[in-house]
């Protein structure tokens, strides 16, 4: 009991030094940083190389984690978040997303991707109270984290650097005509944050002993849900947000297990985002209110086939193809198919709709499962499996993100990204149905018409025959008036609503479509791979999804598709490897958020507006006029010449 | 006859802020009523608490005698409510005709089957399926719906016809402010709502298009809609209202017809006052008389 | 007054929004100690030479200088530090800071601590609402006190100009006069040139020296507040009936 709440005051304590970074940024640039789970990482490897293969004291390798981690973070501002300042928020958040997607992998590249031991700094046993054993290290931690906030607290209270950093938090146009300079400010909240970041790293690699440069992504997200809990922006709901997490944690994992941890997480995310939006601590109102849909990329008009240039297309991919290629590229082209039926469905819910989704790995995995338990473990045929794959996945995408609609920007990324990592902790731990960590093997190949599809070729036309379906519908309800509610939902939710469009349920119905093909394409890759594991549904999926149709124009079921032929596709035939392909995606992701944010095959619009939009009341915002009062404008009925 | 809006002791607070403050009024089946007063005298809250998009801390609101305080936005437009925004709000990524199809959205059936099941829980996903299933396969009566959608469309965009009849098909992010403006008055008219409600239409407009939004909104005046109307240009308000209320600091402080608002003392203490006590600067002693003259006219003009 | 070198100088300023042009052949002066009132209708232009003069919009041809010196291209903050300070529309103090610590954040471009000290207490000496409220956090104070904070905040910077974007907005008529009086005062005793936008044209030129009038991205007047006042051109300008 007492051990458990240590346990928990100790990665609460970690939780909250990186949750004080993430709040911390946001407070001063607005932008949810994904990326700071891998600043996290890298303190944590950073911090094992210098003590284990440098031989450093533990004091100097700390200095150095800080100044290594500082140095990462004001070029993740540098580079990725302040060139998109003036670009609507999510932008700037899927930037470090790509960010996130580097560090990992270069850290990898770097250190290596094995699990390390984190050599024992500090003894971590020889003191006992109360019948629990615990050491100077944990101690230590202690000591520093208390000592770590207090400065940080004193600093931002009475500091004029400090005084400076809250000023921007409150109203950066305001601060910078105190003459704060505001991009240097965010420059010293990214330091000061990455370098928290890293010491927590530091502090967990001596609390497990066990570090790998892969962790980050789960350490940032519970940091992130820490903050969340507390409130983005709030330095001390960061604080408090880390140590309830930490604790509940602690115990969940006492009574149920490690494996429940996500699934702690994520529920105490969803309870707290249902319950009070804004945080415990956090302000709802300036949260809530930013326009943080998906409407970044609306400058541009998507690419429209012809008819003959779409039964080229068809004509090329099911009868050249087949004939020409061999069975690794026919295998390869499954694989495209099966990525472009995930995002052309995705173009619904975040390209029309406007939700960012984070987490489309779990309807994916959920679909896989599906398929895989009914065919290989109960002996059903494909076909039926197929479809409930994408029913099942779409009811349990659908029930799970339910609260989630009624939240705005920031929050229904975190929301759906907790989707994707819960769909797949339940299939770890729920061993009897899904065997758990051992995966699915011997799934069986589908027949047709007593002809076994077991072939290449066979894949290869079922996947794109699906693919072709998909188009159909997606193109459909585009076309309907369905669609353009749903696109209005995505452009003005408001106004939509005003209309009286419900939006939330549209919402949830856009991202239940996306789900029910998302599964679908999980039970053809099940059928692909004849063997499946919780490991294969992993974020870099997601982000590979999303990926493709930020590439594609967002909205645009073509360009969904050739975003899938290049990203998944050539890095297949060019026999890229996995760390470095995903490396090229987020240097791509951040190219094209940074010079084509309306997609690559998105015509730019600039050229085509309204003449009259150069008629003077286009100049300024109207905003400036609006003030006019009743006083002066009584005046209009003033009799001419009255004041000569 | 019942009032098609009936608003009692509305009040909302945000923090110690009291933004609106025992608001009472009426309106009457093709009426124009206009709230004029200066910025932060509740005007725009009252709109929007009437429209749903804030709810009152106390007070009820009416719509046709349907108690509407406690709705959602969507029921509330549902009831026959249509409304513009401050700076104009049009869906950016649709085309113009595609933005006054959506607000037609709450009066179409065969496109939204089972449409009654929207407001209970769970259920409500059968209507959404329904609609789903309507979208892919449409029905005969579905198809129809839309044929008459499209056409109802066309005439909401032909009262802008010189404006926006060639901007049909152009995506609204291309369009000027005006016909974006002029888009957003087509959208709210497509319902053919009860009730029309308008904030600044002419806010960061000339004089050209302020008088061609006028003689607008006289027409519909003519063909009987009633609107409520939130605006600053005074002329405007003037020449469209039947009634007038003046709001200060969250209350009403005059009702009535333009002429009497004009001459009602505490309109002119609250806007006009202050300028009688303030002299200009000292040096312009020459002009000084010419001033209180100027003063003393605006006073019986007002 | 009249003969002293300009404090502030606009010549030639153009300023593009995208392919929409904001201003254009804007040319003007505030003197050294001179109340400068900036008139014009709905998207006149108005605030968009104030943010060219605060360095918050580059213009596209043009110089602005100060005491002579160009400083088109300095930021915001080295305009500040140079000494032009900015009450911004609506206010706009910091809600979750006290009322000392927003005076502090005015002085963010000063290194004198000592000296800052004692402009805190001056400034509470000046504004005696403030003194009273000076642990209590800015967002809770009533909109004139607000705007009171405004001023204290942007004298903390020991100014030579203030630009302020429509000081009465959104106040109560009590609280517009007790604003204009202070304007008046902080000119008079502290002898700091004032630039104020404001829509409500007879009220800026009852306390202002001179005006300028803006329609449409062009300046179309200029002269003294009197002769403005007198000017049946100004009323319909700033009624945005000239565009």
């Amino acid at each position: 009991m007492f051990d458990t709440l240590v346990a928990g005051l100790i990665h609460g304590n970690a939780y909250a030094l990186v949750a004080v970074g993430i709040s911390l940024i946001f407070g001063v640039t607005h932008v949810a940083n994904f990326a700071h789970g891998s600043v996290f990482a890298i303190g944590s490897m950073t911090g094992w190389w210098l003590i284990a293969e440098r031989g450093w004291p533990l004091w100097l390798a700390i200095v150095g984690v800080l100044v290594v981690t500082g140095v990462i973070g004001l070029v993740l501002n540098v580079v990725a978040v302040r060139p998109l300042s003036k670009a609507p928020p999510i932008a700037a958040l899927l930037a470090t997303v790509a960010a996130a997607l580097i560090l990992d992998n270069v850290a990898q590249l770097v250190f290596g991707a094995r699990v390390r031991a984190f050599p024992p700094a500090l003894p971590t046993n020889n003191l006992q109270l109360g019948g629990v054993r615990f050491g100077t290290s944990d101690l230590v931690m202690f000591g520093v984290t208390i000592a770590v906030m207090g400065a940080l607290a004193a600093f931002l209270k009475f500091g004029r650097a400090g005084q400076a950093i809250r000023a921007t938090a409150q109203d950066p146009e305001a601060a910078l005509q105190m003459g704060i300079p505001v991009p240097r400010i965010q420059n010293l909240a990214f330091v000061i944050a990455s370098a928290l970041g890293g010491l927590a790293g530091v502090f967990v690699g001596m609390y497990t002993s066990n570090i790998s440069p892969s962790s980050g992504a789960a350490a940032g997200l519970t940091a992130f849900v820490a903050a969340t809990l507390g409130g983005l922006g709030s330095m001390v709901g960061a604080v408090l947000g880390g140590f309830v997490l930490g604790i509940a944690e602690a115990f969940g994992i006492s009574f149920w297990g490690d494996g429940v941890r996500d699934l702690i997480t994520f529920g105490v995310l969803i309870i707290v985002l249902v319950l009070r939006p804004g945080g415990l601590l956090g302000r709802s109102p300036t949260i809530t209110t930013e326009p943080l849909t998906g409407t970044f990329n609306a400058v541009g008009r998507a690419i429209r086939l012809k008819r003959w240039q779409v039964w080229l297309a068809v004509a090329v991919a099911a009868v050249v193809i087949p004939l020409l290629a061999d069975n690794y590229t026919l295998t390869v082209g499954s694989q495209v198919a099966i990525y472009a039926i995930v995002a052309v469905s995705m173009t619904l819910i975040s390209g029309s709709a406007g939700q960012i989704t984070l987490g489309q790995a779990g309807p994916i995995a959920v679909g896989a499962y599906t398929a895989a338990i009914l065919t290989a473990i109960n002996g059903w045929s494909f076909w039926p499996a197929l479809l409930l794959a994408g029913v099942v996945s779409a009811v349990v995408a659908t029930v799970l993100t339910a609260p989630a609609w009624r939240l705005r920007g920031h929050y229904v990324a975190i929301a759906t990204l907790g989707i994707g990592t819960v769909c797949v902790a339940v299939i770890r731990n729920w061993d009897s149905l899904t065997r758990g960590a051992y995966g699915i093997s011997g799934i069986p190949a589908p027949s047709l018409f007593g002809f076994q599809i077991d072939d290449a070729v066979g894949l290869y036309l079922l996947a794109l025959v699906v693919l072709l379906i998909t188009i159909a519908v997606i193109s459909r309800i585009r076309s309907s008036h369905l669609g353009t509610v749903l696109s209005a939902v995505g452009s003005d939710e408001i106004a939509a609503r005003s209309a009286g469009v419900r939006a939330r349920d549209y919402k949830a119905l856009a991202f239940s479509v996306s789900a029910f093909f998302a599964g679908i394409a999980g039970a053809l890759l099940a059928q692909q791979y004849t063997y499946i594991d919780p490991t294969v549904f992993n974020l870099p999926m997601s982000l590979l999804a999303l990926t493709i149709i930020v590439l594609g124009g967002m909205s645009s079921p073509v360009g969904a598709v050739l975003g899938s032929i290049v990203l998944v596709g050539l890095p297949e035939l060019l026999r890229i490897t996995p760390d470095v392909r995903i490396i090229a995606y987020g240097v791509l992701l951040l190219l094209i958020l940074r010079f084509r944010p309306q997609g690559l095959w998105v015509r730019s619009a600039a050229k085509r507006t309204d003449p009259e939009n150069l008629s003077p009341d286009g100049q300024e915002p109207p905003s400036e006029g609006d003030s006019s009062r009743l006083a002066t404008t009584l005046q209009d009925d003033r009799p001419v010449g009255a004041s000569s | 006859m019942t009032s098609v809006l009936q608003v009692r002791e509305l009040r909302r607070s945000f923090g110690a802020v009291t933004a609106v403050d025992g608001v009472t009024f009426d309106i009457q089946p093709g009426e124009v009523v206009s709230i004029i007063g200066p910025n932060g005298s509740g005007k725009t809250s009252t709109l929007n608490l009437v429209s749903g998009v804030l709810s009152p801390d106390s007070g009820s609101i009416a719509l046709a005698g349907r108690r509407i305080e406690n709705a959602t936005v969507e029921q509330i437009a549902e009831a026959g409510l249509a409304r513009t925004f401050q700076n104009g709000r049009v869906f950016g990524t649709l085309t113009v005709a595609e933005n006054v199809e959506v607000g037609a959205h709450s009066t179409l059936t065969a496109l939204r089957p089972l449409r009654g099941l929207a407001n209970v829980p769970v259920l409500r996903w059968i209507s959404l399926l329904a609609e789903l299933a309507v979208a892919l396969l449409p029905t005969r009566a579905a198809r129809s719906e839309q044929r008459r959608l499209r056409a109802d469309v066309d005439q909401q965009i032909e009262r802008f016809s010189a404006r926006l009849g060639p901007r049909k098909s152009d995506p609204a992010y291309t369009l000027s402010y005006a016909n974006r403006r002029r888009t957003e008055i087509a959208r709210a008219l497509a319902p053919q709502p009860l009730l029309l409600l308008l904030d600044e239409p002419t806010a960061g407009m000339n004089q050209t298009e302020t008088a061609e939004v006028q003689r607008q909104l006289a027409a519909l005046k003519a063909a009987g809609q009633t609107m409520l109307l939130v605006e600053h240009k005074l002329d405007l308000v003037m020449a469209l209202s039947d009634r007038v209320l003046v709001m200060d600091d969250g209350a009403v402080i005059a009702d009535g017809d333009p002429a009497t608002v004009r001459r009602d003392p505490a309109v002119i203490e609250a806007y006009l006052g202050r300028r009688r006590e303030r002299p200009a600067r000292a040096d312009r002693s020459d002009q000084s008389d010419r001033l209180e003259e100027t003063e003393s006219r605006v006073g019986e003009t007002v | 007054m009249t003969n002293t070198a300009p404090l502030l100088e606009l010549s030639g300023i153009e300023v593009r929004y995208g392919a929409a042009l904001a201003l254009q052949d804007v040319s003007l002066t505030i003197r050294p100690g001179e109340i400068v009132s900036l008139l014009g209708g709905n998207a006149s232009g108005k605030s968009t030479t104030m943010k060219t003069i605060l360095g918050l919009v580059t213009p596209k041809a043009g110089t602005v200088a100060l005491d002579g010196a160009d400083i088109t291209r300095l930021s915001t903050p080295k305009r500040i530090a140079a000494g032009i300070a900015s009450v911004p529309e609506a206010r706009r103090v910091f809600p979750q800071m006290t009322v000392a610590e927003n005076l502090l954040t005015g002085a963010y471009t000063r290194r004198d601590r000592q000296q800052i000290a004692g402009d805190v207490e001056r400034m509470y000496t000046h504004f005696p609402r403030l003194a009273q409220r000076r642990r209590q956090d800015a967002g809770t104070l009533s909109g004139g006190e607000q705007q009171m904070l405004a001023f204290a905040r942007a004298l903390m910077s020991k100014p030579r100009l203030i630009c302020m974007d429509e000081p009465t907005m959104g106040l109560s008529p009590l609280f517009v006069d007790k604003v204009l009086d202070e304007i008046a005062r902080l000119n008079a005793e502290f002898g700091i040139a004032v630039l104020m936008v404001e829509q409500q044209a007879e009220l800026a030129l009852s306390i202002a020296h001179r005006g300028y009038v803006l329609a449409t991205g062009r300046l179309v007047l200029s002269g003294d507040a009197a002769e403005l006042l007198a000017n049946p051109a100004v009323q319909e300008a700033y009624l945005g009936r000239a565009g």
